[in-house]
């Protein structure tokens, strides 16, 4: 019965999207209030009833309820109750309604929290998430409907995949996809900002939280991602430039690029006609993304749902919100104000320089992930493009962002004065240039990549804290004076520092445990012992026994330093047998600066096992570089919250008090 | 000792993984040199039968055998490229992860380079134009003087 209601509420929430998506449109062009105040109820209660289908539905797999098919399939009574919950969305159905879930999230967020908004542009921006909304639930209800039934209910379920019950991945979805989807918002603003032709400052100010809150959790959603592969794949690997990972990275990529030029349209009110199309651009890519690991399209290791129809409709849907945005472009955008002219040294020209990398990066991203389709298509050779690729063409064309990231906030608007900039980063470009020499010194045979890597590295980190400490007069007043000023710095400053440090954090991350990862594979006996990384690994045996759902194969081992026992590690096997399939647990140990890393093989049958052993320096940077990004992220977005949530009257007195462009 | 206390004060995870295993003992040669290259090889070479992994991380029989092969090859004197060529005459194209230059992948290799060329090139001299714009002058040195008069000490 509770089922059938989270059918009817889907259902139900489907005809309140319809009415969400057309009626408030009608309503702005007539300037009439009640048909425009329609969009904000209309979002709430979209939200409520999808809220309520998808609360049965996380209750059916909490109950073990087996006559839903999707439980059945997906579930097992035996399963932990953690995995029960956030094997929801585990599957393909659970994980759409998850994809609704959010996108309603957000219009109930603008309809809540969006009340200084002009009442046609609200009401716009809801009508086309509302028509979003129509097209994902039609989708979900047609193709993917997660509350069919199965009678009679089979006795016990068919588990879920065990690669899927781990808790990096757990929580995985729920970030990626509040940040896949929240850029939905942005490209309601966007729609609705050309349909009334007027893109402005204010607007930039109305946009950039949301974009924001999506990209902070796009950024976390990634990390997480990569964070699993690096602990389950059992190599030490943590990015493989695998299809599924590229879907998530190309919408990362232009919303980086588009919260970057935000800030050129709200501080100068130029770039406005590009930032539009990027919004436009940056959700098609999470559509497109959407598509690549729903489809199956592309075979990949996440790839765990194939079925042409939901394909086809997926693009047919892509087709609309790409094509009918890019249309509505194409038509209204050279109305648009032309922008404020700049120097190209500037801070307005280092952006672009940023947007341009950016947009290009992610074009080099998607065509090599789609080349392979295309190829086949076009000439009938079956290629692949492999991670070689990627680092051949993608890093150098984010290289010189990375040298820009630094030079950028330094620069003044509109025209700026590069010696000046330099200059005032000199403490971080002497640091740059030195850091390589000292590298080199420890190690002489590093390559020159991993060097001109960790010389970008510390130019990111050093550069912010350089331009942390000018802006404080750093060394120029009282120490107390320097101080009370850092602390009085806008959260915006400490927003843009942490995330810029973040990436270095990151950069210094990912070189270092590239260049200098040690590796040892050898077959162990008991009581033998192996060294790496100034480490002795002492193998004592393996134990085997049941545990919950699976059966363990666990090895034990010692690690030494200097002759003394450290710690114990215990890398595992896991067989499930009602999933029927292997896994393998790997054992960590890490002190924020470098990752023990083992993984249990195969036995050879004369009582060896195969054991991989990996010293992985930095690379937990990489991780603490992401969430201090996406740290960067909520502090810069709490600054904008809190003006955004300006009384009104103040809001709108702001914006007569604007000074009047001659121009 | 705290140092030490500290920095083994680890962080200890087990969690599943797909049983992925990659070389195995028995197969490595016995000069590392050798060796080396054979691992840098079938990082650039795909397990066919897998979905989407180099031949060096792939636990599959086919994976294994390749990787045999390969160190057959490098034993017998091949250079990196004739082993590459050899398997790829065999597997087809498809096996390699590294796409070679050539008239089907000419699209693949050239678009990012002449993408990054052109758009920066087209916006410079879009800028180029703007600048020489008298529409936008810089300040006069009485503007720049008085400019700096009215802002005073800050910048």
């Amino acid at each position: 019965m509770l089922v059938e209601i989270g059918h009817f509420a889907l259902v139900l929430a489907l005809l309140v999207a319809a009415a969400q998506g057309t009626v408030p449109l009608v309503g702005a062009s007539v300037r009439s209030r009640p048909l425009m105040d329609l969009a904000t109820s209309a979002a709430l209660v979209q939200f409520g009833l999808v809220a309520l289908a998808f609360a049965i539905f996380m209750h059916a797999h909490i109950v073990s309820d087996f006559s839903v098919r999707n439980v059945f399939e997906n579930s097992h009574s035996a399963k932990p109750m953690l995995y029960k919950v956030t094997g929801v969305w585990g599957s393909h159905e659970g994980s759409m309604m998850l994809w609704v879930l959010m996108l309603t999230l957000f219009g109930g967020l603008v309809a809540g929290f969006g009340r200084s908004l002009p009442t046609t542009l609200r009401a716009r921006t809801l009508a086309i998430q509302g028509l979003l909304g129509f097209g994902t639930l039609l989708f979900i209800i047609a193709t993917s409907n997660p509350f069919d039934r199965l009678l009679p209910a089979p006795a016990d379920g068919r588990d879920l995949n065990p690669l899927l019950q781990d808790p990096g991945l757990a929580f995985h979805p729920p970030f990626l996809y509040f940040g896949y989807v929240g850029f939905s918002i942005t490209y309601s603003f966007a729609i609705a900002a050309l349909i009334e032709g007027r893109v402005d400052a204010q607007w930039a100010r109305w946009v950039r939280p949301w974009a924001l809150c999506a990209w902070c959790g796009l950024t976390v959603g990634i990390a997480l991602g990569s964070w699993w592969a690096y602990y389950v794949l059992g190599w030490g690997g943590w990015w493989y430039w695998d299809p599924v990972e590229n879907a998530s990275f190309m919408p990362w990529l232009l919303g980086t690029a588009l919260l970057h030029s935000a800030v050129v349209v709200e501080k100068r009110e130029s770039l406005q006609r590009w930032t539009v199309l990027l919004a436009i651009l940056t959700f098609g890519m999470s559509l497109i993304g959407t598509f690549l690991v729903r489809s199956g399209v592309l075979t990949s290791v996440h790839s765990f749902a194939v079925d042409p129809t939901r394909g086809v409709f997926i693009l047919v849907l892509i087709a609309l919100v790409i094509g009918g945005g890019l249309l509505l472009y194409a038509l209204r955008a050279p109305g648009l104000e032309a922008g404020h002219p700049f120097a190209p040294v500037s801070r307005e020209g280092a952006l672009v320089l940023n947007n341009l990398l950016l947009s290009a990066g992610m074009a080099t991203v998607f065509l090599g992930t789609f080349y392979p389709l295309f190829a086949e298509v076009w000439s009938g050779v079956k290629l692949s493009v492999g991670p070689q690729y990627f680092n051949a063409t993608f890093v150098p064309i984010l290289a010189p962002g990375i040298v820009a990231m630094v030079i950028g906030p330094v620069l003044a608007w509109r025209r700026g004065n590069l010696a000046r900039a330099l200059r005032r980063l000199a403490p971080a470009l002497v640091g740059a240039l030195l850091a390589p020499f000292f590298v080199f010194l420890f190690d002489r045979t590093a390559p020159p990549a991993a060097l001109a890597g960790v010389a970008l590295a510390v130019w990111a980190m050093l550069g912010v804290l350089t331009d942390l400490a000018d802006r404080c007069d750093l060394g120029k007043l009282a120490l107390t004076t320097t101080w009370r000023r850092l602390c009085h710095l806008p959260r915006g400053t400490w927003g843009y520092a942490l995330a810029h440090f973040g990436v270095g954090v990151l950069i210094a991350g990912i070189v270092v445990s590239t260049a200098w990862r040690s590796e040892r594979i050898e077959t162990m006996h008991p009581g033998q012992t192996i060294e790496i990384a100034g480490r002795t690994l002492r193998f004592v045996g393996v134990t085997e026994g049941d545990v919950a759902n699976y059966h363990a194969q666990r090895a034990q081992i010692i690690v030494e330093r200097s002759g003394r026992a450290a710690m114990t590690l215990y890398p595992e096997r896991r067989w499930y047998p009602v999933a029927r399939s292997q896994t393998t647990n790997t054992a960590i140990a890490t002190n924020g600066f470098g990752d023990l890393y083992l993984a249990l093989g195969d036995p050879d049958g004369k009582g060896g096992w195969v054991l991989r052993a990996y010293y992985n320096p930095l690379v937990p940077w990489i991780w603490f570089g992401a969430v201090l990004a996406a740290l960067g992220g909520l502090v810069s977005l709490s600054d904008r919250w809190l003006r955004l949530r300006l009384p009104a009257s103040r809001a709108a007195a702001a914006v007569a008090a604007r000074p009047v462009d001659s121009r | 000792m705290i140092l030490r206390l500290l920095f083994t004060a680890a962080l200890l995870i087990t969690v599943g993984a797909p049983s992925v295993h990659a070389v195995e003992p028995s197969e490595r040669l016995a000069d590392p040199a050798l060796e080396a290259r054979a691992r840098s090889l079938s990082q650039e070479l795909r397990c066919l039968v897998c979905q989407n992994q180099s031949i060096d991380e792939s636990n599959a029989e086919l994976a294994h055998d390749l990787r045999v092969l390969l160190r057959q090859r490098l034993v017998a004197g091949d250079t990196d490229q004739q082993v590459l060529d050899y398997i790829a005459t065999r597997y087809g194209v498809f096996v390699l992860l590294d796409p070679p230059f050539a008239p089907v992948t000419w699209l693949l290799w050239l678009t990012p380079p002449l993408l990054v060329l052109g758009a920066g090139g087209l916006l410079l001299m879009r800028a180029r134009r703007r600048h020489l714009d008298p529409a936008m002058p810089g300040l006069t040195p009485e503007e720049d003087t008085r400019a700096a008069l009215l802002l005073g000490d800050q910048r």
